[in-house]
């Protein structure tokens, strides 16, 4: 088979200051294959396709493009080695005509001049390979983002021709749109291109790919033929769990769990999530899985009122709730955890005790300051609880450790006194000892009467501290397991999409 | 607003009555840059009467600062099939191409207040006031004022590196030459503004003894010594009368500052650019006569003996 | 306590600039420190550089909560020119000295409002949202004066240009005052806390319930009514509002005072004394180079010259080499990121 590779890449490995993206990672694509990259956030995806294109120069391992060497300086240098890429925000000029793009940098010349007219025949005939009639002289921004999407493709396979990458191509597509996309992918790879396709949709993956690579935490997990591989294992493949059914002594949790304090009903919002229903007890635990982009955070971000529900009622205790912005939730008792912490969490240039301070200024209002004494105290309080280690209160934020902040973040909801308290990956990438801390901080929270809705890949971690876990799948609320069913299995079982228990 | 209004109409109503009897005299079109100085408003006012005055049928185009604008206006007056054009250029090139359209169509062009870069037999004349002789005026009238007594003289300029900055200085330097009693002991930029006027003489007054050394301010124009005239008196000095102050351009509020004392001369850049265009407009269309390809206005001389509340009264109408 | 000792440390670069500069002065102008009372007023250069920089000082208050929120306000020079053209209007209509008053400094504020609302809520970048006012403001004072220079009598407003207050230039008195006030409230309230928040990461601020809009809105009327503030004494220290002038190129030199005050344009921590010194040390560079007596040519160079000096003495990286100078303490120099001055915290 060694011969119909096309692009083969072993050992790579790309170090950044502080982590290894890629550890030894080895890739094989084959000519006329569609392969599908996968992987978790974090996992290398992104950071391997730069290697291979050349935004990034990798720091040890080889690639080899029809078995010579090559070491492509930037992606214009793998453009012309043969490997182009398509991103999902189509990095074309919007302003200039389709054939202009097709042909920028490259514009057939007559007398030194651009010759228009046979640009556009060009990019004409060009297009027609992709059953594509369209005005070529009109400006790229024109047309939909899929007819953009097969202009960058069409661009990038008549510049380079042996490799094709589509990062994450059919994102913003619609049904439709991704058949016509999937078509022209399957006419490119009966010409006998390799391409690499990465995307979060499962359909997609195993509608069009004939082998799968995933990656978790910068290594190679394997490679396989997608007709032989279980979606049930290609979910243990991504979320890294070897299935030893993790049974829990669920029985203790359900029964310290109190009456229903939150319901929401039909809540959803077009584009983002299908309207769900979704009950919170008190002192309960409701863990939340699914792969990346299964709406997941976009289910917290309406709960939170982040992003407003066209559809759906919320209530407390029975009585009717608006949650118009995060404001309004903060005003009944919510707290969310975000789960890109750096954007969305920490305020960097602020001191730790101003981070933890903010939410609770925040409800009280500017004009009534907490004093630099409150302040001061709530900040040494939260420091030591939950063992922030900082060299003192007024160190910026953005100077701690990973772990450190999203204790501090925690410290500033756990400071307004939470009902209900959203966690979206609380425990991504921090070390496993504030790891094992944050996870006894749920389980204790729980135990003082707060409702809590944890966010996680960890299934495990789920397994463990979960009283109910929802699972998410292709952006809807697809399996509710309570009690005895929340183990891993059942959780890898329902991500992959063999629903066998819907709780009624 | 409504008496505004009113009397606006009435002006109408009149040009309508009393222009219809001389139309077949004359129609000029006149392209304005716009009204970025009380001074430029002056200018309009003041074409629009001498116009009516003369029985001229007047079309006014407002450029608002842009060559474009101006060229456009040119070229309707021209399909128009006026007598005679009137352009206040606002730049100096680019204009070879809608001047040789005007020489053409045999209309001939009189550039208002500033020349431009064109060969000459393009436009009829220029009708401009020369700023190195303005500058010159005022220095003579201080010559002859301190008579031979010695004399410390601070110096406003205008915004440093436009032409009336250079040519006022250069005239009034002129003026002092030979005069060995009167010295420039301080010059800076007021930037043609109030506030900079005010602030730069502060700083004089301080840098000469608190103002004793100085004996006479020279400012470009009337708007730095009106700011000016305010931090001498908040000096505690008396400005007209320890400190002489003269400046040019003649505006309504220097007449003010002159009738109490506190200014004692002015030289004017008048507002009054088209009535020599007119004339000379007049005598070429009756008999052919070429005018002199420039025209140069006066540049008058105002002092307190000149009645400054009677010429405030009747420059405070004309828009400045 | 350790709050006046941080914000001592925080203001030092300031300090130190302002007196290099002053001394430099008065080497080349020995009457510069001299003051005296005339009149019931002190009168003095040192006086002047207080009085002529009222105008950037006022503006700066505002420009660095703007600044502090990630934003920037390039339209105060033209609202300075817009309030101060209501003002000389009212007056000359005859209008009671508070009405005129308030109709200047209600209309700072909607100028305000009105770039609060561009870009808190139709999100366009400040930069542009401000320009258009930049751009219009200047036409609109135009038509309120009708391109004349309105000069008024009303010895009210005049008094707020030229007036004295215990031998304190009205200007003088009205930046102490207001904007040591504004400090005040923002640090003795959690405004600022809010405005820092909103500017360092906008989305985490409004995540953690702060209404970021509304603290957006609150910053960019502040910078309004401080432009009203500055149009009032600009066009009464002239007795006349000159729209094609007043304010003129002023939201610059704002800018600048609140970078001299070593306050980042990218947004976050801030300090209003600071921008407060910033603008002294502006118009000391400016009162300076009028009692030189150099030719004018030379203004721009040497203001230049000097205050890309001062800027230089304030990058990190020579405040990382005056770092080894420090004693220990809390003012330990920070890891290296490019905002390391801005660390200590201003104390409220």
């Amino acid at each position: 088979m060694a011969s119909s590779a096309v692009l083969t890449a072993t050992g790579i490995v790309k170090t950044f200051p502080g982590a290894r993206a890629l550890d030894g990672v080895d890739f094989e694509l084959r000519r006329g294959e569609v392969h599908a990259l996968l992987g978790e956030n974090g996992a290398g995806k992104s950071t391997l396709i730069k290697c291979l294109t050349g935004a990034y120069r990798r720091d040890g391992g080889r690639v080899e493009l029809d078995g010579v060497p090559i070491d492509p300086r930037d992606p214009l240098d793998a453009q012309k080695l043969g490997i182009g890429t398509v991103y999902q925000e189509v990095n074309l000029l919007p302003n200039l005509s389709v054939a202009e793009n097709l042909f920028l940098g490259r514009q057939p010349r007559r007398f030194g001049l651009v010759a228009p007219g046979e640009m556009n025949r060009r990019a004409r005939a060009l297009l027609a390979g992709y059953d594509m009639d369209i005005d070529v002289s009109a400006p790229l921004a024109s047309y939909s983002v899929a007819v953009q999407q097969v202009i960058a493709i069409a661009r990038a396979v008549d510049l380079s021709g042996k490799v094709l990458i589509l990062d994450e191509p059919t994102a913003s597509l619609d049904a439709q749109e991704v058949r016509m996309l999937f078509r022209i992918v399957r006419d490119l790879q009966a010409k006998g291109l390799g391409i690499v396709f990465i995307t979060h949709f499962f359909e997609q993956v195993y509608a069009i790919s004939d082998r799968i690579t995933v990656l978790r935490n910068g290594r190679l997990v394997g490679t396989r033929e997608t007709a032989q591989l279980p979606r049930k294992d290609l979910v243990t493949m991504m979320l890294g769990h070897e299935l030893h059914a993790t049974e829990k002594a669920a029985d203790t949790h359900v029964e310290n769990a109190g009456p229903v304090r939150y319901a929401f009903h039909g809540l959803g919002k077009t584009g983002k999530i299908k309207p769900f229903d979704l009950e919170i007890r008190q002192g309960e635990v409701v863990g939340m899985a699914g792969l990346l982009g299964s709406g997941r955070t976009e289910t917290a971000e309406l709960l939170f009122g982040v992003e407003t529900a066209d559809s759906g009622t919320c209530e407390r205790e029975g009585e009717r709730l608006s949650l118009a912005s995060p404001r309004a939730a903060i005003a009944r008792g919510f707290g969310f955890c975000p789960e890109d912490r750096k954007v969305d969490g920490i305020i960097g240039d602020l001191s730790v005790r101003e981070n933890i301070a903010l939410a609770l200024q925040a409800r009280r209002g500017w004009m009534r300051p907490l004093s630099r004494k409150e302040q001061d105290a709530l900040a040494d309080r939260y420091i030591k609880a939950l063992d922030i280690r900082t060299t003192d209160r007024e160190k910026p934020i953005r100077l701690l450790s990973g772990g450190n902040q999203q204790k501090a973040i925690l410290a500033r909801w756990l400071a307004t006194n939470p009902e209900f308290l959203i966690l979206d990956e609380p425990t991504r990438g921090i070390d496993v000892g504030a790891h094992a801390e944050i996870i006894r901080l749920i389980e204790s929270l729980c135990a003082q009467g707060m409702s809590l809705l944890v966010i996680s890949s960890e299934l495990d971690e789920l397994v463990a501290y979960s009283h109910r876990v929802i699972v998410l799948r292709d952006r809807e609320h697809v399996a509710e397991l309570v009690g005895g069913d929340v183990t891993t299995e059942n959780i890898v079982e329902a991500i992959a999409g063999q629903d066998r228990r819907r709780a009624s | 607003m409504t008496l505004k209004t009113a009397l606006a109409s009435a002006t109408v109503l009149a040009a309508c009555l009393f222009g219809s009897a001389h139309a077949a005299d004359m129609t000029v079109g006149f392209s304005q840059i716009g009204s970025e100085s009380g001074w430029r408003a002056a200018e309009t006012t003041l074409t629009k009467q001498q116009a009516e005055k003369r029985g001229i049928d007047l079309k006014f185009a407002d450029a608002q600062q842009k060559q474009e604008n101006q060229i456009k206006a040119v070229r309707s007056f021209i399909a128009q099939g006026v007598d005679a054009i009137l352009i206040a250029p606002v730049v100096a090139t680019g204009w070879d191409e809608v001047l040789t359209e005007a020489k053409d169509a045999k209309i001939p062009v009189v550039l208002l207040d500033r020349t431009v870069d064109a060969p000459k037999d393009l436009y009829l004349t220029a009708v401009t006031s020369d700023l190195v002789h303005e500058g010159n005026v005022a220095g003579k009238w201080l010559v002859d004022t301190v008579a031979g007594k010695p004399c410390n003289v601070v110096e406003l300029q205008g915004t440093t590196g436009s032409s009336p900055a250079i040519d006022r200085k250069k005239g009034f330097e002129q003026a002092l030459k030979g005069h060995d009693n009167l010295k420039i002991v301080r010059s800076q930029t007021g930037d043609f503004t109030r506030t900079k006027g005010k602030e730069v003489m502060e700083s004089f007054l301080k840098a000469e003894g608190g103002g004793k050394n100085i004996c006479a301010l020279y400012a470009h124009n009337d708007d730095m010594a009106v700011g000016a005239i305010q931090a001498i008196k908040e000096a505690g000095l008396k400005p007209g009368k320890d400190i002489l102050v003269v400046s040019i351009d003649a505006v309504p509020d220097i007449f003010q500052a002159m009738a109490a004392g506190e200014a004692n001369a002015t030289v004017e850049l008048t507002p009054n650019m088209a009535g020599p265009a007119f004339d000379a407009l007049a005598a070429y269309k009756k008999d052919g006569k070429e005018p002199p390809k420039w025209i140069q206005t006066e540049s008058k001389l105002y002092t307190q003996k000149d009645d400054p509340k009677a010429v405030y009264e009747q420059k405070k109408g004309l828009g400045y | 306590m350790s709050g006046a000792k941080a914000l001592g440390w925080r203001l030092l670069p300031q300090i130190v600039a302002l007196v290099a500069i002053l001394l430099l002065i008065w080497l080349s102008f020995p009457g510069f420190f001299t003051v005296e009372m005339q009149n019931g007023r002190l009168y003095g250069s040192l006086i002047d550089v207080m009085n002529r920089g009222a105008p950037v000082a006022l503006l700066a208050v505002g420009m660095t909560l703007v600044i502090a929120t990630r934003g920037i306000d390039l339209s105060v020079g033209a609202v300075m020119a817009i309030c101060g053209a209501v003002a000389a209007s009212s007056s000359v209509r005859g209008d009671p000295l508070v009405v005129t008053l308030a109709m200047s400094l209600g209309i700072g504020l909607l100028c305000g409002l009105w770039n609060g609302v561009l870009v808190a809520f139709l999100n366009i970048q400040p930069i542009v949202a401000t320009l258009v006012l930049m751009v219009a403001g200047r036409g609109i004072a135009q038509l309120i004066t009708e391109g004349a220079i309105l000069t008024f009598n009303d010895p009210g407003l005049i008094f707020i240009g030229s007036g004295s207050v215990f031998g304190l230039p009205m200007p003088v008195v009205l930046w102490l005052v207001f904007g040591i006030a504004v400090a005040l409230i923002v640090r003795r309230t959690a405004l600022g806390l809010m405005i820092e928040a909103t500017g360092v990461n906008r989305r985490a601020a409004m995540l953690s319930g702060i209404q970021a809009p509304a603290f957006l809105m609150s910053a960019y009327m502040l910078s309004g009514l401080c432009a009203a503030l500055a149009g009032l004494v600009v066009t009464a220290d002239i007795r006349g509002a000159d729209a094609n002038n007043a304010g003129l190129w002023l939201e610059l030199d704002a800018i600048l005072a609140v970078v001299v005050g070593g306050n980042s344009l990218l947004g976050g921590r801030f300090s209003i004394i600071a921008s407060l010194i910033g603008a002294m040390i502006i118009q000391s560079v400016n009162t300076g180079i009028l009692l030189s007596g150099f030719p004018p040519e030379f203004n721009l160079i040497i203001k230049a010259a000097i205050i890309v000096l001062i800027l230089l003495i304030q990058s990190p990286r020579m405040s990382h080499l005056a770092a080894f100078a420090k004693p220990a303490g809390p003012a330990a120099p920070a890891v290296g990121m490019q905002k390391d001055k801005t660390i200590e915290r201003t104390a409220p």
